[in-house]
C-alpha cells in the first residue's frame, strides 16, 4: 500500500452526474482502438495483468483441493520455460486468490509464505438478499479464517429504487465489519444496466469507504464491460478529485482473453494513470483468462503458437 | 529496447510501427505522370510531395500545365456521352468494383494517406478509408436508383472537382463517386502536399475496369485548379478548401453559367452545458479539435462553457490533453501525428501568437521537434481575440464561457461560418432548442464529427454552399431538365418626365417595405410607359431602399418560426385576396396572369407543411434529420416577363419556406407588383416578409447580391446574373439563376431551403 485507505466521505447525491450511454460506448471503443502493444512491451503487460489478477473460483462445485490446486498456479502461473525464457529473477505470482467463504482457510493454507492475499466474496454472493445481520456476520466469519480482502455485492434494489441512504448505510457496515480486511464492493453493473446507476452507486460505495469498486459476481446476464469501466474509472476520478481519497477498481467476469487483460489496462493507464497498474489499485477478477494469457507469453518465448495442454491448468 | 523487468517499472507503451513496405515498393512507381483517359502520361515538371513526420521525400509528381487540364477536359468530355448513356445499374456496378478494390487495398491506402499528410495511420486506417468505401457502396446505390429517384433530371456533364489535403482519399471519395453516380464525368485535382492517394487511386480505376476518361486526375498546384475552373469545357466545378480560394473561384465561374458547389472552412462552436455529461464533453472536445491534428474544416474549435460548469470542464480538459501522444504517424498508438506541411505549422503558431498577444492563456502539451504541434486549449478567449474568430486548422481549441442558453446561441452565431456545431447537454429539450437555432449545415448533440455517406455534409454562410453525401449531395450533381424561359432585356430608365399621360385620377405606387408603402429614398420616379401611353410611374428605388428592405426582412423573423400550416393559411387568404382584387389588378396584368397568381399560391400553399425533413438511415443508434431550413433573408431579381406572375413565381416559394424576401419586380414593369402590395398588405403576411423594391435591376441586384446580410439570392433576369455572381462572393451567398421563372416546382423549395443535418445518438 503506498496510499492511506479510503476513510468515506458523507453521502453526497449531488455529486451524481448522468452519463451519455453512446459517448461511452465511443470512447470505450476508441481508446483500445488508440494504444497498441507488441512484442517485449505486450509481454510486459501480460505480466503486470498476472500481478494484477484476482484468480477466481466461485462455483458450487468448489472443494478444499480446488481451491489448492489454484492457490498452487497461483504460486506458478507460468512455466519455468517461460520465466526464464522472459528474462524473470523470480517467479511471478497472482494479485490474489478469490473463493467462497468456506473455503478460505483452505487457500490460506495452501498460500502460506507466498506473500498472495485471500480475498473471499460475501454478504451472501451473489445475490445480496440476505438479513444485514447474517451478511454482516458472513463478512466477520470470512476474516476470522483469515481472509485479507472482501468482495461484498450491494444491495441492488438500493440502487434501483433511488434509496441512497440505505445503500451508503450498508457499505458503511460492511466497511466497519471488515475491520483491517479490505472492502471491494461489488455493484453488479449488470443488474442496474444504466450507466447513470453505475456512477451514482460507485459514487455512495466510495463515500461509504470501499477501498475497491468491483464491476460484477460473474454471475449477472451481462459482465464486466470497458463503457461500465470507463464510467467506475470516472467517479473514481471524480471521487479523488473531490475528496483526495484514492480507491481501487476491479473489473470481474466475463473476461477470457489475453487481449482483454491488455484494453482493460489501456483502460486503467488513461484514464487514471500508471499508478492503477499496480495491484493495490487495480485487480483483474478471471479464472481462465491466465491460461490465455500463458499461452501468449509461451509464444512470445518461443516463437510458436501454444497449445492449452501443454500449460498447467488452474 | 528496454528489457520486460524494466518496461514493468515503467508500463509504457513502447513503438507500434505500422509496416511501411509495400507502400515504399509502390512510392518506387515514380515519378508519377497525369491519369488522362484511362493511362498516365509522361511525367512533366516535377515537384516534390513530402512525409511532413520525416522531413523527407516520398515521391516526385507532375505539376499540371493548361494544356495537361485541357487534356484532362476533353478526354472526360469524350467519355461522357458513353458514361451518362449508360444504365444506372451498369454504372453502379462501376462503382461497386471501386469500392472493392478499395476495400482490398485497405492498407496500402491508409499508409500512403499517413505517410503523406502526417496523420496517425489509426485515424487513416479506422476514419479515411472505411469512410471512402462507404461512399462508393452508397453512391453504386445512387447510381442504380438515380433515373427512378431524381425524374426529370440529368448529368451536368464534365465535373472539375478541387480537393484539400486534410482528408486526400476521402474527400476524393465525396467527390468522384456522386458525381460518377450521376453520371458526369470528372477531372480531379489533388491537393498539392498530398497526391499520392489519388494517383493510387487511378491505378484502382483501371483495375476496377472504369471506362477510359470517365475520371482524370492532373496534379499540380493552385495554377493547375485555376486552369480547371477557367476551363470553358467544365460545366460543373465543385470545390472543398478555404474560404478565399472559394471566393475566388465565385468570381472566376461568375457568369459562365457553371454549377458550383463549395465546401469551404469553419470556425465551429462546441457548446457545453452544465447539465452535460462532462467527460463525455471532453472526449467530444479530443474528437473535435484533435483529430487530425485539427486540419479538420469542421472542427469544433470555439468551445463554449456553462459559466457554472467552466472551471470543472477546463481541468478535465487539460488532465486529458496530457495524455495524448503526439508523434510518428505510422505509430499506431500515436493520437496527433505531423502537421501537413512547415507552411500550415508555422500560420498555425502565427496565430496562436496573435491569440497570446489578444489576452489568451494557452495551455499546451507536450509534441516532438519537426512539423508538429502540439495540443493546445486557449482560455480566455473573447470574440474579439483573432482565435475566436480565425479558422486557425491546427490543434488548437478556445475556450470561452456563456450564462445563458441565449447567450450561447449568441457566441456560437457570432461567426461568418456555418459548417458545424456540437452541443453537450443531457437534457435534449434545450439540445434540440440549440440544434434549432445554431447556423450550421450539421448539428451534432452529444457528439462530434461524425460522417456517413447518407449524411448531408456541407455549410451555411461563407462555409459555401451545397451538400456532399445522401440524397441532397447527389442533386448537386444533378440538373433540372427544364427548358430556359424567354428573356426580354430591362431596358433603360428615365427619371425624367415623359410626354404621355394617363387616364383617370392619378395613381401613386411606392416600394414596399416593412408592410408599409414607402416613398424612394431618393424622391425620385420613373415612368412606366406602354404603347406611348403612360401606364404609371414607380419609385426609383437605390441602395439605401435596399438596406432599409433588409433590415425591414430581418426583424419579420417570426414568419420563419411559424409552422407551415400557418403559412399555408396565409398563402390561401392571399389566393383568395388576389381573386379578390382581380379587378383592380387588371389595370395591371393579364387575366391569365392573375390565374396564374392564384394557382401558386395554392400550389405553395400545398407545399408548406409538406416540403419538410428526412430521417436518414446512417449508423445504428442514431437519428440523422435532414432539415429543410429557410436561408432568412432572400433576394429576388424578378425577370422583365409577366410582371404579376413572374413576381409571385419567386416570393411565393421562398416565403413559403419560411424566408423573407426582399423583391425586385420587373424594371420595365414593376406596378403589377407594386399594386399587389396592398393586397399583400391585407392578407395576413406580417409587415417585412416580402418586401418591393423597384427600379435599376442593376444597381438594385448588384446591391443585394453584395449584401453581408442577405443569405442566398434568385436571379431571373439572365442580364445581370454573371454580375450578381461575382458581387454575391463578399459573403459567399448562393446564388439561382432561375431556369424559367415562369414556372412552379419543388426546384423552388429546394432553392428556398438549405440541409441542416442533426445527429442524435441516442442510448438508454
Amino acid at each position: 500500500m503506498t496510499h492511506p485507505r479510503n476513510p468515506g466521505a458523507v453521502l453526497d447525491t449531488s455529486s451524481f452526474v448522468r452519463v451519455n450511454r453512446p459517448a461511452s460506448d465511443r470512447r470505450a471503443a476508441s481508446l483500445v482502438a488508440r494504444r497498441s502493444l507488441k512484442g517485449a512491451h505486450q509481454a510486459a503487460w501480460l505480466l503486470n495483468a498476472i500481478a494484477c489478477m484476482d484468480l477466481t473460483t466461485l462455483a458450487g462445485d468448489d472443494t478444499p483441493d480446488r481451491v489448492r490446486r489454484l492457490c498452487s498456479k497461483a504460486r506458478r502461473p507460468l512455466s519455468e520455460g517461460i520465466v526464464t525464457g522472459l528474462g524473470l529473477s523470480e517467479m511471478p505470482k497472482t494479485g490474489a486468490v478469490c473463493v467462497y467463504p468456506t473455503l478460505v482457510a483452505p487457500a490460506v493454507k495452501a498460500l502460506q509464505g507466498a506473500g498472495i492475499p485471500v480475498a473471499s466474496v460475501a454478504t451472501g454472493f451473489p445475490a445480496g438478499l440476505m438479513p444485514l445481520d447474517l451478511r454482516l456476520a458472513e463478512i466477520r466469519y470470512a476474516v476470522d479464517q483469515g481472509a485479507d480482502e472482501i468482495d461484498i455485492v450491494i444491495t441492488r434494489a438500493h440502487v434501483l429504487g433511488g434509496d441512497w441512504a440505505a445503500l451508503y448505510d450498508e457499505v458503511a457496515a460492511m466497511r466497519e465489519a471488515c475491520g483491517d480486511a479490505h472492502l471491494k464492493a461489488i455493484l453488479a453493473t449488470g443488474d442496474l444496466v444504466t450507466l447513470t446507476n453505475v456512477y451514482a452507486a460507485s459514487m455512495v460505495a466510495m463515500q461509504a469507504g470501499a477501498d475497491f469498486i468491483k464491476t460484477s459476481t460473474g454471475k449477472e446476464g451481462v459482465n464486466a464491460t470497458l463503457p461500465v469501466g470507463l464510467t467506475m474509472c470516472r467517479a473514481i476520478r471524480d471521487y479523488r478529485a473531490a475528496t483526495g481519497h484514492i480507491v481501487g477498481f476491479k473489473p470481474a467476469g466475463g473476461m477470457k482473453t489475453a487481449k482483454d487483460a491488455l484494453n482493460w489496462q489501456v483502460l486503467m493507464r488513461e484514464e487514471l494513470g500508471r499508478d492503477w497498474l499496480r495491484p493495490d489499485l487495480f485487480r483483474l477478477g478471471a479464472s481462465s483468462m491466465l491460461a490465455d494469457i500463458e499461452r501468449q507469453l509461451s509464444h512470445h518465448v518461443t516463437g510458436r503458437y501454444a497449445a492449452h495442454h501443454r500449460h498447467a491448468l488452474a | 529496447m528496454p528489457s520486460i523487468t524494466e518496461i514493468l517499472a515503467t508500463m509504457e507503451y513502447g513503438p507500434a510501427p505500422e509496416s511501411e513496405t509495400l507502400a515504399r515498393d509502390w512510392l518506387k512507381r515514380g515519378p508519377f505522370g497525369q491519369f488522362i483517359a484511362g493511362s498516365f502520361t509522361k511525367p512533366g515538371t516535377l515537384f516534390e510531395t513530402r512525409n511532413p513526420a520525416r522531413d523527407e521525400v516520398l515521391a516526385e509528381v507532375s505539376q499540371g500545365s493548361a494544356a495537361d487540364i485541357d487534356a484532362a477536359v476533353k478526354a472526360a468530355r469524350k467519355a461522357y456521352p458513353a458514361w451518362a448513356k449508360l444504365s444506372g445499374h451498369q454504372r453502379a456496378r462501376h462503382l461497386y468494383a471501386i469500392a472493392r478494390q478499395i476495400q482490398k487495398r485497405e492498407r496500402l491506402f491508409a499508409v500512403l494517406e499517413a505517410l503523406d499528410n502526417g496523420k496517425p495511420l489509426r485515424e487513416a486506417r479506422d476514419v479515411d478509408v472505411p469512410l471512402a468505401v462507404r461512399h462508393f457502396y452508397h453512391h453504386a446505390g445512387w447510381a442504380e436508383l438515380v433515373a427512378e429517384e431524381f425524374p426529370g433530371h440529368a448529368p451536368h456533364g464534365v465535373c472539375g472537382q478541387i480537393i484539400p489535403w486534410n482528408f486526400p482519399l476521402l474527400m476524393l471519395a465525396w467527390k468522384i463517386a456522386p458525381a460518377l453516380a450521376a453520371g458526369n464525368t470528372v477531372v480531379l485535382k489533388p491537393a498539392e502536399y498530398t497526391p499520392l492517394t489519388a494517383l493510387l487511386f487511378a491505378e484502382v480505376c483501371i483495375e476496377a475496369g472504369l471506362p477510359k476518361g470517365v475520371v482524370n486526375s492532373v496534379t499540380g498546384d493552385g495554377a493547375t485548379g485555376a486552369a480547371l475552373v477557367a476551363h470553358d469545357g467544365v460545366d460543373k466545378i465543385a470545390f472543398t478548401g478555404s474560404t478565399e480560394v472559394g471566393r475566388e473561384i465565385r468570381r472566376a465561374t461568375a457568369g459562365t453559367g457553371k454549377a458550383l458547389t463549395l465546401e469551404l472552412g469553419g470556425k465551429s462552436p462546441f457548446l457545453v452545458f452544465a447539465d452535460a455529461d462532462l467527460d463525455a464533453a471532453v472526449e467530444g472536445v479530443v474528437d473535435a479539435i484533435w483529430f487530425n491534428q485539427g486540419e479538420v474544416c469542421c472542427a469544433g474549435s470555439r468551445i463554449l462553457v456553462a459559466e457554472s460548469v467552466a472551471a470543472r470542464f477546463t481541468d478535465k480538459l487539460r488532465a486529458r490533453m496530457d495524455t495524448l501522444r503526439v508523434g510518428e504517424p505510422l505509430d499506431k498508438s500515436t493520437d496527433i501525428g505531423a502537421i501537413v506541411h512547415p507552411r500550415q505549422a508555422a500560420r498555425i503558431r502565427d496565430l496562436v501568437a496573435q491569440g497570446v498577444a489578444a489576452g489568451g492563456v494557452v495551455h499546451a502539451g507536450t509534441a516532438p521537434e519537426g512539423c508538429f504541434i502540439t495540443p493546445q486549449v486557449m482560455l480566455e478567449v473573447s470574440p474579439s481575440n483573432p482565435c475566436f474568430k480565425e479558422e486557425i486548422f491546427g490543434p488548437v481549441a478556445v475556450v470561452s464561457t456563456f450564462r445563458t442558453p441565449d447567450e450561447a446561441i449568441e457566441l456560437a452565431n457570432n461567426t461568418r461560418y456555418g459548417l458545424a456545431a456540437s452541443i453537450w447537454s443531457e437534457n435534449l429539450t434545450v439540445a434540440m432548442d440549440m440544434a434549432a437555432r445554431i447556423k450550421a449545415g450539421v448539428v451534432w448533440i452529444n457528439a462530434t464529427n461524425l460522417f456517413d455517406a447518407n449524411a448531408p455534409f456541407g455549410g451555411m454562410r461563407e462555409s459555401g454552399f451545397g451538400r456532399e453525401g445522401a440524397r441532397e449531395g447527389m442533386a448537386a450533381y444533378l440538373r433540372p431538365k427544364v427548358a430556359q424561359g424567354k428573356a426580354t432585356a430591362p431596358g433603360k430608365i428615365d427619371a425624367l418626365p415623359q410626354h404621355a399621360a394617363s387616364d383617370g385620377i392619378d395613381r401613386t405606387h411606392k416600394l414596399y417595405i416593412g408592410g408599409a408603402q414607402k416613398r424612394a429614398d431618393n424622391g425620385q420616379s420613373y415612368a412606366i410607359v406602354e404603347k406611348g401611353k403612360l401606364k404609371g410611374h414607380a419609385p426609383l428605388g437605390s441602395r439605401k431602399d435596399i438596406r432599409n428592405a433588409v433590415e425591414a426582412a430581418h426583424k419579420a423573423g417570426k414568419w420563419t418560426a411559424m409552422s407551415g400550416h400557418q403559412r399555408a393559411q396565409v398563402l390561401y387568404f392571399l389566393a383568395e385576396n388576389i381573386s379578390a382584387r382581380a379587378q383592380d389588378l387588371r389595370a395591371y396584368a393579364s387575366a391569365s396572369e392573375i390565374d396564374t397568381a392564384i394557382a401558386r399560391a395554392f400550389y405553395y400553399a400545398a407545399w408548406a407543411d409538406k416540403f419538410d425533413a428526412r430521417v436518414h438511415d446512417t449508423q445504428g443508434g442514431h437519428v440523422t434529420l435532414a432539415m429543410k431550413e429557410a436561408y432568412g433573408v432572400m433576394g429576388l431579381i424578378c425577370g422583365q416577363e409577366a410582371p404579376l406572375a413572374g413576381f409571385l413565381s419567386l416570393v411565393l416559394p421562398a416565403i413559403a419556406m419560411g424566408n423573407r424576401v426582399v423583391a425586385v419586380p420587373a424594371q420595365a414593369d414593376p406596378l403589377a407588383a407594386l399594386e399587389l402590395a396592398q393586397v399583400l398588405a391585407t392578407s395576413d403576411i406580417p409587415g417585412g416578409v416580402v418586401n418591393i423594391v423597384s427600379g435599376p435591376v442593376t444597381d438594385l441586384a448588384e446591391t443585394l447580391a453584395a449584401h453581408d446580410d442577405v443569405a442566398a439570392l434568385w436571379c431571373a433576369e439572365p442580364a445581370v446574373t454573371a454580375l450578381v455572381e461575382r458581387a454575391s462572393a463578399g459573403n459567399l451567398k448562393p446564388v439561382w439563376p432561375v431556369p424559367d421563372a415562369l414556372t412552379q416546382g419543388t426546384g423552388f423549395l429546394h432553392a428556398a431551403t438549405q440541409i441542416k443535418t442533426i445527429w442524435v445518438p441516442y442510448g438508454a
